[in-house]
């Protein structure tokens, strides 16, 4: 049994195994039926999120698993019931792994100290949301084989995304180079300790890249100042047709999802050659698939 | 009153230029004699061996919450007042935001009467600036004083009305009291939960800017310098801080401040895995500011070493990071941390001792804080080197909420005499019934 809070406190061999992994995930590949047969993992979602609540469930039930679905709506929580609580009385039910999505940053952490079973963390506040990373290195791996060399450029909102933290500690893992862009009000100090490089100019870096990786930009960014609006975000931040035309030829574009269109990226991007994105989700099965696999044995 | 010969203490008595080894003499609760050659023990004179040990005006505590009245499962008068002992603290400064705030004088007096029944140290209280520390109303600031209170208060919160907070240093020059403040600009801590540094961005916690604090001490001295009142900057943190209140003190004006031990020993990675044990406010900040805040100790900058005994309970820590309420105990480990900076060769002997005593007793305007005869017999016998491992569960605090458990510290509390009368002695109260 092994946790998974975040790609940090993973070694690359590790982080690789985990990944080599997925591949035999894929579909096509082995029977897996038969791998979390009888055994539960539970969804704790405190946040709401059909995308990664559904991938977890696709991969555990694919590993034979039975899903547990608990979420904080309508729940004892609001009651007064305390993370840890909810938490115990999961267990008690004998989860082979338990999920969590929460709102809080190291809620997850909290977690699987108080509990005997495997914790996954399915994306805590703005810490880390490590299968996303996984699945995004996943992607890159398939279309490049290595990430050695590459530059990987994170446009958005950094300050706020666990999705870019856990990207930055796996990509650098992998030997890629991160370059992080925003505005200065949305990266937070600190990121070169984590092997970033931060800039605001997009487009002097646009060139750079091998792939570009957008974030979700949350419309109550606006009304909070960290920005004046998201006219001004699109102009100076989208992904728009014509930088991606600057762009290297070969260079790939992601996306998280779910994408403001014509925010962060211009629908004619998401939906052109370049997008990796609808790859991206379909890898997601196959990597959390790895990743309850390792975290239920 | 039993008369009582120290025979063969090191005596640090700042404020009387002593450092050396001397006999003390107590009689009638207060110092008689303090002299360089031995004394002759009175007939049915108590006599201290204090052999190795150092003898020091008892340490005063200008911050320290006592949660009475209304959380009592935090701490009591009569609890604060065991750890205080138990600390080597002869008094302590309570703060006014319990539930009931003290904002009249029936609170005061509560506070004052539990403290004569606890009987065990001074209790000072600090009466709200505000009416229920809500930012709007002056409290009877009068009435306050008359009852007792020797400093206005509305720690745990800021002063954010500005017009408001020049009123209060106006009006309280005519007790001459302190305004002591609590400096964060709500507008900059807004959702934080930690110092902003790399370590928030690591966690992904929302940061709290030094300048909310720095921007607040800024704007307090100018309201100061108008006024010309008496402020003190209750637990500073960080070296934006300290710059503004050294310059403040070189050109004359009346601030005063205070650095809780916590802030000079440890960093913002102390939060390490979202340990809510490591969350306070303000927060720990950066090593460049803990670094600013020992040459602050060193230099005169800092009047006093105040911790800022915040007791919670067990479940207001075992949460979310977030959602975990601020605040460590801090009543009993003070002198062990304030002794590893003389370990470390930071501070002198004396400065240590200055910033428990003698520092605190002038910045309030307290009893005690010196040991010249006539002085009142507050005393704290401490063993400089020995060595013990924190162990939160054996606090005399009803509270366990600190960062310390398990750390090796070196300096203890071997005695603690209040008005001549032994509370403290060797790990165990002596408590009057
Ligand atoms: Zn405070």
């Amino acid at each position: 049994m092994r946790h998974l809070l975040g790609i940090a406190g993973w070694r690359r061999d590790e982080l690789e195994a985990l990944l080599d992994r997925a591949q035999a995930h894929l579909p096509g590949g082995p029977d897996a039926s038969h791998v979390l047969r009888g055994r539960v993992v539970a969804n704790l979602f405190f946040e709401d999120s059909t995308r990664t609540r559904s991938s977890f469930e696709v991969a555990a039930r694919k590993l034979g698993a039975d899903v547990l679905n608990w979420s904080y709506a309508g729940s004892s929580v609001s009651k007064g019931e305390t993370l840890l609580d909810t938490a115990r009385n999961i267990e008690a039910m004998g989860p082979a792994v338990i999920v969590i999505r929460h709102r809080s940053s190291g809620a997850p952490g909290l977690v699987a100290r108080h509990v005997k079973c495997a914790v996954v963390n399915a994306g805590d506040g703005a810490h880390e949301h490590p299968s996303q990373a996984l699945l995004d290195a996943f992607t890159l791996r398939q279309r490049w084989g290595r990430l050695d060399g590459r530059t990987v450029l994170i446009v958005g909102d950094v300050l706020h995304s666990r999705v870019a933290r856990s990207n930055l500690l796996c990509l650098k893992a992998l030997g890629a180079r991160v370059v992080l862009c925003g505005p200065p009000t949305l990266l937070p100090p600190g990121l070169e300790e984590m092997g970033g490089e931060v800039t605001h100019q997009l487009d002097a870096v646009l060139p750079q890249a091998d792939a570009v990786m957008c974030l979700r930009l949350q419309t109550e960014r606006m009304s909070e100042a960290f920005l004046p609006s998201q006219r001004e975000y699109s102009r100076l931040f989208g992904i728009t047709p014509a930088r991606a035309e600057r762009m290297r030829p070969e260079a790939l574009v992601l996306h998280p999802g779910p994408i403001n269109r014509g925010v962060e990226l211009s629908p004619v991007v998401a939906d052109g050659p370049r997008s990796v994105i609808l790859e991206q989700v379909a890898n997601g099965v196959a990597v959390r698939r790895a990743v309850l696999e390792a975290c239920a044995s | 009153m039993t008369t009582v010969l120290f025979q063969r203490a090191r005596v640090i008595d700042p404020r009387n230029g002593v450092d050396g080894v001397r006999d003390v003499l107590v009689t009638d609760g207060r110092v008689a004699q303090v002299s360089q050659g031995p004394l002759p023990a009175p007939k049915d004179a108590r006599v201290v061996d204090a052999t190795d040990k150092w003898l020091v005006p008892g340490f005063i505590d200008l911050h320290v919450h006592l949660r009475e009245p209304g959380e009592e499962g935090k701490e009591t008068v009569l609890t604060g007042c065991r750890a205080a002992v138990a600390g080597g603290f002869t008094g302590v400064v309570a703060m006014p935001n319990t539930k009931v705030v003290n904002d009249s004088a029936l609170v005061t007096e509560l506070v004052l009467s539990r403290a004569r029944d606890a009987d065990l140290c001074h209790v000072y209280p600090a009466g709200a600036i505000t009416k229920g520390l809500k930012g709007e109303e002056l409290s009877e600031a009068g009435e306050l004083i008359g009852a007792g209170c020797v400093a206005l208060t509305d720690d745990g919160r800021p002063v954010m009305n500005a017009g408001l907070m020049r009123r209060v240093l106006q009006y309280a020059t005519q007790f001459d009291v302190p305004v002591m403040v609590h400096e964060e600009d709500l507008t900059l801590s807004a959702g934080g939960a930690m110092h902003e540094g790399a370590t928030s961005t690591r966690l992904g916690l929302r940061g709290i800017p030094s300048s909310a604090e720095v921007a607040m001490v800024a704007r307090d001295l100018v309201l100061l310098e108008e006024t010309k009142g008496r402020l003190h900057v209750a637990h500073v943190s960080c070296e934006g801080s300290v710059r503004l209140i050294r310059e403040a003190k070189k050109r004359g004006l009346r601030v005063t401040c205070e650095v809780a031990p916590h802030h000079f020993t440890l960093d913002d990675r102390a939060v390490g895995d979202y340990d809510t044990h490591a969350k306070m406010a303000p927060p720990l900040r950066s090593d460049v500011d803990v670094k600013a805040l020992r040459e602050a100790l060193v230099d005169g900058t800092v009047d006093a070493i105040a911790t800022d005994h915040a007791p919670h309970g067990v479940s207001d820590k075992l949460v979310e990071f977030e959602k975990g309420i601020n605040g460590i105990v801090g009543l009993e480990t003070a002198l062990g941390l304030t002794l590893a900076l003389v370990h470390e060769g930071v501070l002198t002997p004396r400065r240590a001792v200055e910033l428990l005593s003698d520092g605190p007793a002038r910045v309030f305007g307290l009893p005690g804080g010196h040991l010249a005869p006539g002085a009142p017999a507050d005393i704290t016998l401490l063993s400089p080197s020995e060595e013990w491992t924190v162990d939160a569960h054996r606090f005399y605090s009803r509270s366990r909420n600190t960062p310390f458990h398990g750390r090796t510290l070196k300096g203890r509390v071997t005695q603690t005499w209040v008005g001549g009368r032994c509370v403290f002695e060797d790990g165990q109260l002596k408590e009057s019934r």
